[in-house]
């Protein structure tokens, strides 16, 4: 099709006129550019996928390029519109239209105004990149790119310099994913001979079996770059503290696109990973360990932000979970329901911020219904998709993906249970966060909100997108799994409260049951004022008082990470006597040959005019001479 | 006309040899910067000499057109060189081109 490529061009194009005019354009304009340009390239994906349901789902591709050429081998540059980068390709372009729209309000107070949309345009550029092409290089391309965007605007405000150490910590802990990733990418070169997702899992298909060991390799270090990337165990310590960015950017790229890159890379090479048992149960072990330790450190955090940043982690841990056990269209169903209401959460937490004036401790807040309305009846709506609350799109999902993990056949039951005891406390941390932020009387300082403030969040231009995020997170979860299904033929995957009615068994109906019970708990425990004797008991004894303790920290991986990789480095790199090692040597000896033939030369240089005739005249002598008789 | 035709190339080539030998030995010798450029002078004209007898030798107008591209030059190169001498008398209230090694940078 013709108009593909539109849709990467926008805001490759937003990105080039915002950078080349260097913020010297009015903010409004500004804004229709950054936001416009993705909102167009919406649009046209809205008709592409129009276009791709009236063919009967064929997939639809770009003309091709020639990207570059070295010796034979020739790389080229095509877009490829399958279901998979479609569903995506639309989530991107939607949603991040929605978060650019929000953000032209919500950064209005900033400096650098200019500066952010460019790079939220090259963002949403890379994003697609990465998800419409149709090789491996192109994918890799798109994934550098938007680790440097994130690497951007983690670091936007770049005044403060923890902010700066958060945007490095996040570029060169996901840089360890991606060195897996680059090696995978080698070898399926050397082994397949070409880097194209189709004809690559073609040949998997055709070549290579269960007992194939280099497609193990391949698919382990895959997961490696997805573990980076997705904010996975164990390279997961950098999206919490890359939470220091603009909330728009938390929301598009650590919560809605970017982190779930993995989520698609695994998706995308479905066919390799199914051949691999191995590869998909560490894929199933990472998910679950992720989404127990995250949750359990979302109930502790203080901070908003982090709060969402653990959950996020909790959430892609489930899709992981759920590729792992093979419940494909379960795990990437949940990849766009939680797009829509993580985007809303943070989006809800972005205007909560601005109305405390910077202030993101959850201690100092409290009581904020009353001011903002809007941003807690979105903050519900997202909270209730995330807890799973029954016909929300995050139930379909959830549900979708606990009773694929009962369907396994070896340990299905573990995974279950794991799963269910996960999905509760999400609820706990859910419900907790509201309590804190909304409920109550105020603990800290409120403010007014002026009326003409830009992000005000009780005007029209605000409330768009949270009505729309708000509506596509309630009924999202409707229509979109059974085209999901399909992206991965399983017709048969189960779902939903249909499921449920239909096949009244004792595990759908528990699976249904036991999140909404852990709400009902949540509610009730978090609504007892904090002078309560039974809320102290818990909160307050000296086991809680440790275990709180640990888990605030993440669970000590940033404390081993800095006492045994970063710390010995930056020591090593730092002593004295490390300036004389031999790779300094080498260079030293560069500099002393090359001073000492510039003092030879330098003696040239008498200022003896008739010597430098003479010397003329001597060397075309001899130049002659060699030229006529040698 | 055919006089001028009878001389053979090669004596009109050593001569030219010789002119530019004597250029050139004028400009090592020398220290008076009015014979160096004088030195020059000969040396191109040898130079010029050599093209006219090659364009003759030949029949062709390049050697000519050569001459006058060289005449072009050498006034150039005298207007240039003589303004350096009267810098150079000006500044060391002298013409010996050795007391220019101050400029060795």
């Amino acid at each position: 099709m013709t108009s593909l490529w539109l849709i990467p061009a926008l805001p490759l194009a937003g990105f080039l006129i915002l950078v080349l005019t260097e913020g010297r354009l009015p903010r409004s304009v500004v804004a229709w550019i950054g936001a416009g340009s993705v909102g167009i390239a919406a649009v046209i994906t809205g008709y592409v996928a129009w276009q791709f349901l009236a063919h009967d789902n064929a997939t639809i591709v770009s003309s091709e390029w020639l990207w570059f050429s070295v010796g034979s081998m020739e790389i080229s540059f095509r877009l490829w519109i399958d279901e998979l980068s479609l569903v995506m390709t639309g989530v991107i372009t939607g949603v991040g239209f929605l978060i650019h729209w929000y953000a032209t309000g919500y950064m209005s107070e900033e400096e650098g105004y200019s500066r952010f949309f460019a790079y939220m345009n090259l963002f949403v550029f890379a994003m697609l990149m990465l998800v419409m092409g149709d090789s491996l290089l192109l994918l890799f391309l798109g994934w550098e790119g938007v680790g440097l965007c994130s690497y951007l605007l983690i670091g936007f405000f770049h005044k403060v310099p923890e902010f700066g150490y958060a945007a490095r910590k996040a570029f060169v802990v996901t840089r360890v994913g991606d060195t897996f990733f680059l090696i995978a990418l080698f070898l399926i070169f050397w082994q397949v001979g070409t880097l194209d997702v189709q004809e690559g899992l073609a040949f998997a298909r055709a070549n290579w079996d269960e007992s194939t060991t280099v497609n193990t390799i391949i698919c382990l270090l895959l997961l490696g770059g997805a573990v980076g990337k997705s904010a996975q165990i164990p390279l997961q310590t950098w999206l919490p503290d890359a939470m220091a960015g603009p909330t728009p950017v938390s929301a598009l790229i650590h919560a809605a696109t970017m982190v779930t890159a993995g989520v698609y890379l695994i998706a995308r090479m479905q066919g390799m990973f199914e051949l691999s048992e191995l590869a998909m149960l560490c894929v199933t072990l990472v998910g679950l360990a992720t989404l127990f330790i995250a949750s359990f450190t979302a109930l502790v955090q203080s901070d908003i932000k982090r709060v969402l940043a653990f959950s996020t982690m909790s959430q892609i841990g489930y899709m992981f979970f759920a590729l792992g056990l093979g419940a494909w269209s379960a795990g990437f169903f949940h990849l766009v329901t939680h797009a829509f209401f993580k985007a809303l959460l943070f989006l809800a937490s972005g205007s909560v911020i601005l109305a405390m004036h910077h202030e993101q401790d959850m201690f100092k807040m409290g009581g904020l219904r009353k001011i903002l309305p809007v941003p807690y009846y979105a903050m519900l709506i997202g909270s209730a998709a995330l807890a799973a609350l029954p016909l929300t799109a995050g139930f379909f999902s959830k549900d979708a993906i606990l009773l694929g993990a009962w369907d396994e056949p070896n340990y299905g039951g573990l995974f279950w249970t794991g799963a269910i005891v996960a999905a509760v406390l999400t609820s706990l941390y859910t419900v907790r966060m509201i309590a804190l932020t909304f409920w109550g009387e105020p603990r800290g300082k409120t403010y007014e909100i002026s009326a003409d403030s830009l992000w005000n969040p009780n005007r029209v231009r605000t409330v768009m997108p949270f009505l729309i995020l708000g509506v596509l997170s309630i009924f999202g979860g409707w229509i979109g799994f059974e085209f999901t299904k399909q992206l991965f033929n399983e017709t048969e995957a189960p779902h939903g409260l249909l499921y449920v009615i239909q096949h009244l068994d004792f595990v759908p109906v528990l699976t249904f049951l036991i999140p909404l019970l852990g709400i009902v708990l949540g509610i009730l425990f978090f609504r007892l004022s904090e002078d309560d004797q039974f809320r102290k008991g818990i909160t307050d004894n000296s086991l809680s008082g440790i275990l709180s303790k640990y888990w605030h920290s993440g669970w000590g991986f940033d404390w081993v990470y800095d006492r045994f990789i970063v710390w010995p480095f930056v020591t090593i790199a730092r002593t004295r006597t490390n300036k004389n090692d031999i790779v300094d040597l080498i260079f030293k000896t560069l500099k002393f040959f090359a001073s000492l033939f510039h003092h030879i030369l330098s003696m040239l240089q008498t200022g003896h005019i008739r010597w430098y005739a003479f010397t003329m005249f001597g060397g075309i002598l001899i130049v002659l001479v060699l030229v006529m008789w040698v | 006309m055919d006089a001028v035709l009878n001389i053979p190339l090669e004596h009109v080539l050593f001569l030219s040899i010789i002119l530019f030998l004597i250029g050139a030995f004028g400009i090592l010798i020398r220290r008076n910067v009015i014979f160096v450029l004088l030195s020059l002078e000969i040396m191109m004209n040898a130079a010029a000499l050599a093209f006219i007898a090659a364009g003759a030798r030949w029949g062709e107008p390049d050697g000519q057109v050569m001459f006058m591209f060289i005449l072009a030059l050498a006034a150039a190169e005298v207007a240039v060189g003589l303004g350096l001498v009267v810098q150079l008398s000006r500044r060391f209230q002298t013409l010996d081109i050795d007391r220019a090694e101050e400029l060795n940078g």
